[in-house]
């Protein structure tokens, strides 16, 4: 049995222990707003948090997680007004949007650690994380604002 | 905003349309010869009296529907909600459709919900999302519609003031009697507004675009813009269902290739698998029907995987098991030496190269592509007795349905397809085997199913962009002036995915770049060599014009290098003078399936967005050492388009992309903030293109797997800055595309600046390692 805590609420699973964090999320926890892009933690879109740090859940065993806390974007801010969520909306980031979720959990990861990112360390800290829409412009403008206060 | 993916919330939400009692439709459409039935159907369109143009839109599967009580309805707390037909894959056209809605029917925009349709196109009209058609065949259209409401609300008003129509005015979401002062609420006029009949859209007068408050502003955020940001947006990937199934699909890794046998056993000893079962599948060449194998049934997608991961499975490879990329393109060159079919002849270019003070020969490769949307192809099917009910991310929701219906044999009345969020489409997901999938799997086991694809499947099994080599001989006079130009395309077709033995492209291909090549020269001859294919091609974001825009821009540069020219001064004199391009010879010059007379080749709008991106994007500008600048400009999807780049190239070959500037003229548009980020993406998945996009087969099979062997731009190698400059249509300048035509002049803009910074011409794509030294 094991028990880990997801936006502040405990979940138990008592199946495969190896099942990635990211189908145990989407399938059995129901919480869909984090995204499958490829499984192998080269896309980001599965992007969640664990004790601070950004995380790929693709390749993340449920057992790994055992007693540590998850956010994932649904619990990020209860109104989804967290400082980049709110930049990424005014910038009017996303496109199709379906990778933004682990864009923006990166985000919020990256500015716990570096409060102020300069451009380069923008664009390092992001690029494991792919937009084949092809929004890192804004992406990158949003994560400066959300730093720089919205 | 949410999406709405039941069915039953929508028929629910028809209820409140408004509704017409009184009048007879088919009195209205006896007027215009059409025989009954209560929808306003295509030729209609063709009708219209004050529409400054026609559009290909009639054409389309069951054309245009122009009818307010399909597309609005307004609740008594003075809601609007507009049905949004087409789908959403990142263009912004689930806002943009219900927006031009909205302005006609001077709807406030913070009261307006978005609904999306399920796929029904005798309801809807055509719901194919795809050919950058959705604003060039619906500004119209949609206009209509928010008048033909608005005009119903003002009738309504009129009525309960008892005053002549001409003295009310609908204004932001009321109607208004000015002489009196009074004024009611869309909400406070919605039940009596339904009982107005519809006018006749002929008749209807339109908002002088002045008065717009929405369209051409670009103000207007998407509208699930909040729902992105908060994970609650719906995908295909996001349903679920009580008692659903999550399934893989083991599939044959040769196209056109079958299951031999396969061992179930262990993969049915993984924790959380269910089933095994077998899924069917059609003959090559198959359309858009399953490639069939074995499907691993499971609690959850992971165990599903690792189930995949245990089968032991035998394919049999079939007639394209030596398909090999390398031998491929040889093959490809020698017949692009070789004389083909001609598609295309003005003057005598065979005599004219022989004459050419100079000839200047281009061999380009381009080799195929696969989509790789975020969200790889997934979908869930429902089938219940002889009903199928399906949730799934795609483009073409009537084909969709269409095809559910065929391959279950069951009439297209007893298949519901509701229409996610597209985690991305460009061109996939107008291909719905993967629903296909889902639907024969759950009718084998009785229970809802979602099929996932994986990123493996998704490469290994696309419908992939064309593999192309495109040569163009171009022959020079003593002064330098191009005098014969011919150019042979070699590609298999898009075609071969529908029937056998096609060897040709189609007319759609020949006119996405070679047969309307807008050059003015006394001789061309455009020719197109035979090629079959050995794997699914479909449609990529751009298709064709990828190839043949590379070719053709790329062969500008290399004639300016021959010539010791400006890039755009070659370019400008190739284009030469303002004038339609008159393409006499072409037996089918297909124009994107629009009329001529509205969408004519105009070479003053190519030339102008040249002009303007080398003004604004300061064409000419010093750059620092190892710096170069390309420019190339293409018109497609019947949009004008012209970018320039500038690269840098350090001294290990490392190349990087210092800035974008790119013209669009796309007619008369409605959200130029989403036109920006359209050309924005397109800069990205342009560049993804030229360095690294590459898919190929090693003994029938794709080599690729995942984005380690099959890369695609990430941030820190993106354009560190993109600008993009909407040319200013001039009034009654038709809309035209916007979600492809900014894809196909980035590349050779591309290596035309890395031959400007480093004299090195990058004649096959991808780039990948051949700036290394």
């Amino acid at each position: 049995m094991i028990k880990v805590k997801i936006n502040g609420q405990e979940q138990v699973w008592d199946g495969d222990p190896n099942l990635s964090l990211l189908w145990f999320l989407r399938d059995e926890a129901g919480l869909t707003g984090t995204k499958f892009g490829c499984g192998e933690a080269l896309c980001g879109a599965c992007t969640v948090i664990v004790d601070k740090q950004a995380v790929r859940s693709c390749v993340t065993a449920i057992s790994d997680v055992a007693g540590r806390e998850v956010t994932t974007i649904e619990g990020l801010h209860p109104t989804g007004d967290h400082p980049v969520q709110k930049a990424w909306r005014q910038v009017n980031v996303p496109q199709c949007g379906y990778c933004q979720a682990g864009q923006i959990m990166q985000a919020v990861a990256l500015l716990t650690e570096n409060p102020k990112p300069t451009h380069d360390q923008i664009r390092e800290a992001m690029a494991g994380n792919i937009c084949r829409c092809g929004c890192y412009q804004r992406i990158e403008n949003a994560v400066h604002l959300a730093s720089t206060g919205v | 905003m949410n999406i709405v993916t039941d069915p039953k919330t929508l028929h629910e939400f028809e209820k409140h349309s408004i509704k017409v009692e009184k009048i007879s439709r088919r009195g209205i459409l006896k007027g215009i010869g059409v025989a009954g039935g209560l929808v306003l159907a295509a030729p209609l369109m063709s009708r219209q009296a004050f529409a400054a143009y026609q559009t290909g839109a009639s054409k389309m599967p069951h054309g245009v529907v122009v009818d307010p009580r399909v597309f609005v309805a307004i609740a008594p707390d003075g809601i609007v909600t507009i049905v949004a037909h087409r789908s959403e894959m990142g263009t912004g056209v689930r806002t943009s459709l219900p927006l031009i809605v909205a302005e006609e029917l001077e709807a406030d925009w913070s009261r307006v919900k978005v609904r999306q349709a399920h796929g029904d196109e005798k309801t809807f009209g055509n719901q194919d999302t795809d050919g950058s058609r959705s604003t060039r065949h619906y500004l119209i259209p949609m206009r209509q519609i928010g008048a033909a409401a608005r005009t119903m609300l003002e009738e309504a008003a009129a009525k309960r003031w008892g005053v002549p129509v001409s003295e009310v005015k609908a204004q932001n979401h009321e109607v208004a009697h000015a002489a009196s002062g009074r004024r009611l609420g869309f909400g406070e006029l919605a039940n009596d507004a339904a009982k107005q009949p519809v006018p006749d859209i002929n008749g209807l007068k339109l908002k002088d675009p002045k008065d717009f408050r929405y369209l051409g502003k670009g103000q207007v955020s998407i509208v699930d813009l909040h729902d992105i940001t908060t994970g609650k947006a719906h995908y295909g990937i996001d349903t679920r269902l009580p008692g659903m199934k999550y399934a893989v699909i083991a599939r044959p890794p040769v196209t056109g290739g079958k299951l031999t046998s396969f061992d179930p056993a262990d993969a049915l000893k993984v924790s959380g698998v269910e089933k095994v079962v077998e899924v069917k599948g059609w003959p090559w060449p198959s359309k858009f029907q399953p490639l069939g194998g074995v499907a691993i049934i499971a609690r959850n997608t992971g165990a599903a995987i690792k189930g995949r991961e245990a089968l032991k499975v035998v394919w049999d490879g079939g007639a394209n098991a030596s398909y090999d990329s390398a031998a491929y393109r040889k093959q490809l060159e020698e017949a692009a030496r070789k004389p083909g079919l001609v598609v295309r002849k003005e003057g005598d270019a065979d005599a004219a190269l022989k004459s050419a003070d100079k000839v200047v020969i281009g061999e380009y490769y381009i080799p195929h592509l696969a989509h790789a949307s975020m969200e790889p192809p997934v979908a869930v099917a429902n089938v219940t007795g002889d009903k199928v009910e399906v949730w799934a991310p795609v483009q073409s929701p009537g084909g969709t349905r269409e095809d559910l219906a065929k391959t279950l044999g069951i009439p297209e009345d007893n298949v519901t397809v509701n229409v996610t969020l597209l985690g991305g489409g460009f061109g996939r997901k107008s291909k719905c085997d993967f629903v296909l999938e889902a639907a024969l799997l759950s009718k084998a086991i009785g229970a809802p199913v979602k099929v996932q694809w994986t990123r493996e499947d998704d490469l290994h099994h696309d419908f992939l962009h064309t593999v192309s080599v495109e040569r163009i001989e171009a022959g020079l006079d003593k002064s330098g002036k191009v005098v014969a130009w011919r150019h042979r395309s070699v590609a298999p077709s898009i075609a071969s995915t529908f029937a056998p033995n096609v060897l040709h492209q189609a007319p759609f291909e020949l006119g996405m770049g070679l047969i309307d090549m807008p050059f003015e020269i006394a001789n061309i001859q455009c020719e197109n060599p035979e090629a079959a294919a050995h794997t699914r091609i479909g449609w990529f974001r751009s298709v064709s014009n990828i190839p043949k825009a590379f070719a053709v821009q790329s062969m500008v540069g290399e004639l300016a290098a021959m010539t010791k020219r400006d890039q755009k001064e070659m370019l400008l004199e190739l284009i030469g003078s303002p004038r339609i391009v008159k393409l006499d010879s072409v037996k089918d010059p297909w124009n994107y399936g629009e009329p001529y007379d509205s969408y004519p080749i105009d070479t003053a709008r190519l030339r102008r967005v040249v002009e303007v991106v080398a003004d604004k994007g300061k064409w000419g500008r010093d750059v620092a050492k190892g710096h170069g600048l390309g420019i190339a400009a293409h018109r497609s999807f019947v949009s004008y388009v012209a970018t320039i780049v500038e690269v840098s190239v350090d001294d290990k070959g490392k190349l990087t992309v210092h800035q974008v500037d790119t013209a669009i003229d796309c007619g008369t548009y409605v959200n130029p903030e989403r036109i920006q980020s359209q050309i924005e993406g397109a800069a990205i998945m342009g560049l993804s293109l030229a360095k690294y996009g590459e898919i190929s087969f090693k003994n029938g099979a794709v080599e690729q797997g995942n984005f380690d062997s099959f890369p695609v731009i990430r941030m820190d190698e993106s354009p560190l800055v993109t600008h993009v400059h909407i040319v200013p249509p001039s009034a009654d300048t038709p809309p035209s595309g916007v979600g492809e035509p900014g894809v196909p002049p980035f590349a050779p803009a591309l290596v035309n600046a890395i031959f400007a910074a480093t004299g090195k011409r990058i004649r096959a794509l991808p780039i990948g390692q051949q700036l290394e030294t």
